[in-house]
């Protein structure tokens, strides 16, 4: 019974959605408050209703009731808890709901925070965002239904991909959904601006926190992913430039210029127009990433003829959005009215030059992703794009940024001085050079990686010297400084933690350049010799999991004859899929990785073993949690902000401002 | 019962959209949030002041720019229009929700399917148990008590008959320990394993034939499979001599007689003419052609296949053999349409998919 109640919820909600995307429309056309006042209790049943039939799925789940297919398809009675509710998601039918769960819960937070906002703008945003709900219940009700039952139903059920039986599974999708829903609350907005024909500061405050939200938990998201890939496939890396990682980039790229326009906006009214822009760009790529990865089109061109309904549909979801909104403004836009001015060397015109970056870097990231897939559906001809044509395109557009970022942080709003800011940096020039010539001389390899720490080690101190400017001036004492640094709006700090960030990560990737990597074969009692440390391979033992049966590799890594960590590199297999995986086996030591992925066993019981030293991997994804925390910062800082037009002055006066 | 809790949620839901109709606040006016947006910020500018952190110059500043957003913002402020449309959509509300719903719910849903957990199935009475929990629960059984000789007789005859051989020869293989290796048994243990195997006598087998006609010299099947895994090991000669001695032997009705013959002509050997009053079966007529002939009949015949299973349909051993049919003619596309048919027709039965997608596996043919 509980099963055909979540049913039932489903559809429900279905109803209400679409009762939530007409009427509080028509009563802004016909300026009728009481009818825009129905959207918000109604967003907020709509997201109960898909909570009750989440839970109903889940529920199966865990009772392992065989009478739903999808139950059947992902699920053994045999998996671990965690991965019967992780299951839940980890498939094509569940993730949609996910998908819809996290829409309706933004749509309900919307309706719940939303008592400050004008009410028409509130009802229009919400009825927007009940559109894509709408759509999207349908697409799961119509081609990807998670509640089909089955007259027979089997004793066993088929178990998840092994490669989803991961911890990463329960948080990577979750995440990423809620990154890319999050952009729907934008979208939303962007569209009822167009619609209610107004835009202004308030607009853009009422925005910012959902903006920032999805950024942090796409951030997150993509970190996650990364880290999941890196340490489950057993390659060793942890960034492939496949489709599927593109189109979550995308809308990250899109995201952080939209982040940054909107905080002109909010600050000095300008940019009002590029801003919705991007609010539309963003939940664009974000749809057009869960059409790539959800219609089948990405694993070959030729299984969208697998499943048509399904791939078409989101198609057609995906021209409605796209279209819909990109008519909308090309028709709405004009009435919109301009806001402030500022000079080209201005806080404003940095963040200008970033977004012309970071858009160009978008751009080459959807060329690269979308061109062969068009080129085979045209001509069947195959190519392959990957890491040569992204680094090489992708790279040098991002260079500029990162030298530019701490310069903008510099100027001031309106109009600024470019020669005292690039002033100011000198500081972080001298440590970026000095950072390079002790690398240089210490490690030597590759040029490039001692030009990307340079450039980090730049990066990060340059997010910090605006700060340092105004904790720090002269005449200061220590106190002073800490109670100024105290007062400082926390969104100050969130952009230096937020900048640092990408210096951070910046440091890690440079540092993969001085990684050693050995493939060999190996047996118990070898010694290896593996960067700075040596590996003693003990003896290879068979170790049953609860639905699996896994053979371990256990090492001792050694530095100077001392163990300073074990790893447990290991192969799996899991009968019921009859599918072998791959357990890396990792050591973190210092902020570097030892890592040991089995490949085969031999017939004479040896293995063979990929082994890797990756110094400063690890700072990779400590730089995206530092983003996320700057992110989280700002976020946490209500303050309304009002930019301040300012002289330029000469640096030697410099303001404390 | 269930119907109760639908309409009860579906009244639930009706009210949210009625409630906020009824109730008569009046939302805050575009003027009234500007203007406490505007004091907020002047509160903000008046506390970093304070702090230090914005100069009295800059804060002036500050204001009049505050003060010029608050009166754009407020330039417009939309008309308000009685509540003439709210009878009609309340109408409209509580007629479509129910009816949408219900409507496409009752094409989806199974109202009068209850949940069925795994646990309460396999707890269920013997009489009201389906066929794969009564397995499932035998198999618990003989786990825990694993010297029931008769609860693996039975076994072993159901797994043969359900067509996992595998699991037969699991069950051969205890009622061997637990009885002894009498021939019978040794013969289905070894007949169970090339099954499993696809058809290829492996070692476990081959010893198993090899006792059952130590233990049994007048049997004649142990011999057919000893000279078949000769024949698979690329030993022609003993093989052909194996044939070719059993069917000197067997009585000429015998069951395996066609069999020897058509491999006995694979091996481009001569079947002693002695002993073949049989008629040949068809796959040993087969087998008599010439290859381009018997290939243009093979292909006849698939063709033939293929066109009744689109038509009629068919069950999942006739497209199981369809789809290995294609593969053995080296067509692998066509393997792949006949997969892809088979999934759809068969596509509310989820063993029969997951037959197929282990089937998919083993031909290489993937998703």
């Amino acid at each position: 019974m509980i099963t055909e109640i979540g049913h039932y919820a489903l559809v429900l909600a279905l109803a209400l959605a679409m009762v939530q995307s007409t009427a509080p429309l028509w009563g802004v056309w016909r300026g009728d408050v009481a009818l825009m006042a129905t959207a918000r209790p109604v967003a907020v049943a709509q997201f109960l209703l898909i909570a009750l039939s989440f839970a109903a799925l889940t529920h199966a789940y865990l009772i392992s009731d065989f009478s739903l297919l999808n139950v059947v398809e992902n699920s053994h009675s045999a998996k671990p808890l965690i991965y019967k509710i992780s299951g839940v998601w980890g498939n094509h039918e569940g993730s949609m709901l996910l998908w819809v769960l996290i829409l309706a819960l933004f749509g309900a937070l919307v309706a719940l925070g939303s008592r400050a906002m004008p009410v028409d703008l509130a009802a229009a945003t919400l009825a927007v965002q009940a559109w894509v709900g709408a759509a999207f219940l349908f697409f799961i009700l119509l081609t990807s239904n998670p509640f089909l039952r089955l007259a027979q139903p089997p004793i066993e059920g088929r178990d998840l991909n092994p490669i989803l039986q991961d911890l990463g599974l329960a948080i990577h999708p979750p995440l990423l959904y809620l990154g890319y829903v999050g952009f729907s609350i934008t979208f939303s907005f962007a569209a009822a601006a167009l619609i209610c024909g107004r835009i202004d500061a308030s607009w853009a405050r009422f925005v910012r926190p959902w903006t920032l939200l999805a950024w942090i938990f796409l951030t997150l998201g993509i970190a996650m992913g990364s880290y999941w890939a890196y340490y489950t496939l057993g390659w060793g890396g942890f960034w492939f430039w496949d489709p599927v990682e593109n189109a979550s980039l995308m809308p990250w790229l899109a995201g952080t210029a939209l982040l940054h326009t909107a905080a002109v906006m909010e600050k000095r009214d300008a940019l009002k127009i590029w801003t919705i822009f991007l609010a539309i760009l963003a939940f664009s790529l974000s749809l057009l990433g869960t059409f790539l990865v959800r219609s089948g089109v990405l694993t070959s061109v030729h299984a969208f003829a697998n499943d048509p309904a399904r791939g078409v549909f989101i198609l057609a979801i995906l021209v409605f959005f796209i279209g819909g909104s990109l008519a909308l403004f090309a028709w709405r836009a004009s009435r919109l009215r301009q806001g402030g001015i500022f000079a080209p060397v201005s806080r404003e015109g940095a963040l200008v030059l970033n977004n012309l970056l970071l858009t160009t870097c978008c751009a080459t990231v959807f060329v690269g992703t979308l061109y062969p897939l068009a080129l085979e559906s045209m001509t069947g001809e195959k190519i392959s794009v990957g890491a040569p044509f992204f680094n090489l395109t992708f790279g040098p557009l991002f260079v500029p940024i990162m030298l530019v970022m701490p310069l903008g942080q510099m100027l001031a709003w309106k109009r600024g001085d470019l020669l005292g800011a690039a002033q100011r940096l000198m500081v972080a020039l001298a440590v970026g050079f000095a950072v390079a010539l002790i690398f240089g001389a210490l490690r030597g390899g590759p040029v490039l990686s001692i030009v990307g720490v340079a450039i980090a080690a730049y990066l990060v101190v340059g997010s910090f010297v605006e700060v340092y400017g105004r904790i720090a001036a002269r005449g200061v004492t220590l106190g002073g400084a800490i109670s100024r640094a105290m007062g400082l709006p926390r969104s100050a700090w969130g952009t230096a933690f937020a900048h640092a960030g990408i210096g951070v990560t910046l440091f890690g990737l440079a540092a993969t350049g001085w990684g050693v990597e050995l493939v060999q074969t190996i047996k118990p009692g070898d010694q290896i010799a593996l960067g700075p440390y040596q590996l003693v391979v003990g003896d290879i033992v068979k170790r049953p999991g609860s639905n699996f049966d896994a053979t371990v590799a256990p090492m001792e890594v050694r530095s100077g004859g001392v163990v300073v960590a074990t790893v447990n590199p290991a192969k799996r297999f899991y009968p019921a899929r009859q599918m072998p995986t791959t357990e890396a086996g990792i050591a973190t030591l210092g902020l570097g990785q030892v890592y040991v992925s089995l490949s085969q066993q031999n017939p004479d019981g040896s293995l063979d073993a990929n082994l890797y030293w990756k110094p400063f991997v690890t700072l990779i994804w400590i730089g995206t949690l530092l983003m996320a925390l700057g992110g989280g910062l700002s976020l946490s800082d209500r303050r309304l902000r009002i930019g301040v037009a300012r002289r330029a002055r000469t640096p030697a006066a410099q303001p404390a401002e | 019962m269930i119907w109760i809790v639908f309409a009860t949620m579906t009244g639930a839901a009706v009210l949210a959209f009625l409630w906020p109709l009824a109730a008569k606040r009046n939302a805050a006016s575009r003027l009234e949030i500007e203007t406490n947006l505007y004091h907020a910020e002047l509160g903000d500018i008046d506390r970093d002041v304070k702090r230090g952190l914005m100069t009295e110059a800059d804060a002036q500043a500050a204001k009049a720019e505050a003060a010029r957003r608050l009166l754009a913002a407020t330039a417009v402020e939309p008309a308000q229009a009685g509540p003439r449309g709210v009878k009609f959509a309340s109408l409209a509300v509580i007629l479509i929700v129910p009816i949408l719903t219900v409507g496409l719910y009752l094409r989806l849903g199974a109202p009068d399917y209850a949940d069925m957990p795994l646990q309460a199935r396999l707890q269920a009475q013997p009489a009201n148990m389906d066929m794969a929990a009564a397995l499932a629960r035998i198999e618990g059984h003989l786990a825990q008590e694993p010297d029931d000789a008769r609860g693996w007789e039975i076994m072993a005859q159901v797994y043969t008959r359900l067509e996992r051989p595998g699991d037969a020869a699991k069950a051969y293989r205890n009622l061997i320990r637990l009885q002894g290796a009498s021939p019978d048994l040794l013969m289905a243990l070894g007949q169970s394993l090339v099954f499993a195997d696809q058809g290829r006598v492996n070692e476990e087998a081959l010893a198993a034939f090899q006792k059952a006609l130590a233990a049994q010299p007048s049997r004649l099947e142990p011999r057919f499979y000893l000279a078949l895994a000769a024949e698979q090991q690329g030993d022609k000669t003993t093989a052909l001599e194996g044939y070719a001695k059993l069917l000197a032997d067997a009585p000429a009705d015998a069951p395996f007689v066609p069999m020897v013959r058509e491999r006995i002509a694979k091996l481009g050997g001569e079947a002693p003419a002695a002993a073949a009053p049989a008629a040949p079966s068809p796959g040993a007529a087969i087998a008599a052609m010439p290859p381009a002939e018997r290939e243009t009949m093979i292909r006849g015949m698939v063709e033939g296949l293929a066109a009744r299973l689109a038509a009629n349909g068919g069950s999942l051993e006739e497209w199981s053999r369809l789809v290995r049919a294609y593969t053995v003619l080296r067509e692998p596309e066509k393997a792949r349409l006949a997969l892809g048919e088979a999934r759809r027709a068969l596509g509310a039965n989820a063993p029969a998919m997951a037959a197929l997608e282990a089937l998919a596996n083993e031909l290489g043919l993937g998703g």
